[in-house]
């Protein structure tokens, strides 16, 4: 498995083959509470890294997902739809949101590695 | 994403190391740090509270006792409402409203031997004092019970949770209160509450809150549950958050609470705004307040537009999001008279996309009251 990559507006992102998987972290599907539904977009949108790629709602409020890295959407996690809850089930693993086929793999490295994001949360408290 | 932080100086209420005890995740809330959620969740308490009891600490609302002077009269001069009529031990939810027929906040108010007690919205106690203090007659004193907190028992064990350490409460009729002893405190106990479920709430002396909620926490049907789902039951239930459904700006005819005007006083008037009011309660408000569910699943939060089925803006949410129990999307809003009627087509505008929805009627999960 590649190694996770994290922003400080708590979404992670690894490489799988030549597409990055996206999702929101532990951290951020504790604080939003229960997963109540997920808007994804659509297949071969563009997303610039740091604008909204995504919008994840719990009972209380909506919330916008914003892309890592820039890249086009190649998969969207369709099962979200039907069981938005995988999102606190399994935020790092079956509740991913997107897959992007990445601009420029280089923006991957001015994210902060699993060590990183600890300590910036840490920080948070 | 972006989650949300605050950094104000907050009150607390008696409760405040209970509620960090068990884990609660505390926000700020009309000036009081309060629990939004203990760590089961929005959605389980949510659904405990219809399956069992939810246990509330709504101290921080405003508890207020009016006595003296002409208080009935005073007070039923600011209010719809039939105060008169009120036994003693009774209550009543009822409106203060402004010359133009405006909400300025509604409350409950219990008649006892002594006098009137009242429960408001905590962000207008203060702006509730100055109006009562300015309007109610010298003679008529207006305490805040500073020393008081409040809790809510909702769902339908609560009766026979409470009747364990209160015999006969079982039988208290809803809309009526009754004075008893609980772990030692004396308290206000009125059958009432803001689910929709059978409850009650309880009114008794800060130093006593602790022990009497640990008491209640301590019965296997009783969770703790925080002002998220508070918030999503009622809305479920249909029922008003001031500040959201209903303001200053909203008569209570618009606000589909025409039910709170007693026949009485629709025959005399002689509350504030009672031109305004009784005008619309003849010949229609132009904009009622409905029930929307969203087609779908995405959530129309407070704000989304409504627009009619060509587009053309007719109205908005004013609460909305996720109905645990309904299992979808839920909201209630205003919309043009025209487009009131139950089964009428509109659009909601969430994130810039018109989404289908429809008006239905409220509540959208039925009222479980105790009727004897």
């Amino acid at each position: 498995m590649s190694t996770f990559r994290f922003t400080r507006d708590h979404e992670w992102v690894r490489l799988d083959g030549d597409l990055a998987i996206v999702g929101i972290t532990d951290y951020a599907q504790s604080q939003l509470g229960d997963v109540v539904y997920v808007e994804l977009p659509e297949i071969g949108h563009r997303v610039a890294k740091g604008t909204e790629a995504a919008v994840v709602e719990s009972v209380k409020a909506a919330s916008e997902v914003y892309a890592p890295v820039s890249g086009e959407v190649a998969e969207i996690n369709e099962a979200l739809t039907a069981d938005p809850a995988k999102v606190n089930a399994d935020p790092m693993g079956e509740g991913w949101f997107i897959k992007l086929r990445l601009d420029d793999p280089k923006e991957l490295d001015s994210l902060m590695d699993e060590e990183g994001y600890k300590r910036f949360i840490e920080e948070q408290r | 994403m972006t989650l949300a932080a605050t950094a104000e100086p907050l009150k607390q209420t008696p409760l405040h190391s209970l509620h960090l005890a068990l884990g609660a995740k505390m926000v700020a809330f009309a000036g009081y740090e309060m629990p939004l959620q203990y760590p089961s969740g929005i959605l389980n308490e949510h659904l405990h509270t219809r399956a069992q009891a939810g246990l509330f600490d709504v101290s921080h609302m405003g508890q207020l006792r009016v006595a003296g002077g002409d208080a009935l009269n005073g007070l039923e001069a600011l209010v719809p409402g039939d105060l008169l009529a009120l036994a003693s031990l009774r209550m009543r939810y009822t409106l203060l409203l402004n010359e133009e027929g405006g909400i300025l906040d509604d409350l409950m108010v219990t008649r006892l031997d002594g006098g009137l007690f009242l429960v408001v919205n905590a962000a207008r106690r203060e702006a509730d004092l100055a109006h009562l203090r300015t309007r109610l007659d010298r003679s008529t004193t207006i305490e805040l019970l500073e020393d008081q907190a409040l809790l809510a028992l909702q769902g339908p064990a609560a009766a026979a949770v409470l009747s364990g350490f209160c015999e006969g409460i079982a039988r208290l009729g809803f809309m009526t209160a009754r004075e008893t002893t609980l772990a030692g405190y004396k308290c206000l106990v009125t059958r009432s509450g803001y689910t929709g479920e059978d409850g009650f709430e309880i009114s008794l002396p800060a130093a006593g809150a602790a022990a009497v909620a640990e008491m209640l926490l301590a019965r296997p049907e009783v969770q703790p549950t925080g002002l998220g789902a508070r918030d999503s039951l009622r809305i479920e239930a249909g029922l008003c958050l001031y500040g959201h459904d209903i303001d200053e700006t909203t008569t209570p005819i618009e606000a589909a609470l025409a039910w709170t005007i007693g026949s009485r006083r629709r025959a005399e008037g002689g509350f504030p705004g009672a031109a305004v009011v009784l005008r619309q309660l003849a010949e229609g408000a132009p904009r009622a307040r409905v029930g929307i569910r969203p087609e779908g699943r995405a959530p129309a939060r407070e704000d989304t537009p409504v627009v009619n089925t060509a587009g053309e803006k007719i109205g908005r949410v004013t609460s909305g999001g996720f109905g645990p129990s309904t299992g979808g999307p839920i909201a209630m809003g205003y919309v043009d008279r025209r487009h009131a009627p139950a089964g009428t087509p509109l659009a909601l505008l969430v994130r810039g996309t018109a989404r289908p929805a429809q008006v239905v009627r409220l509540p959208f999960v039925p009222h479980q009251y105790y009727r004897g």
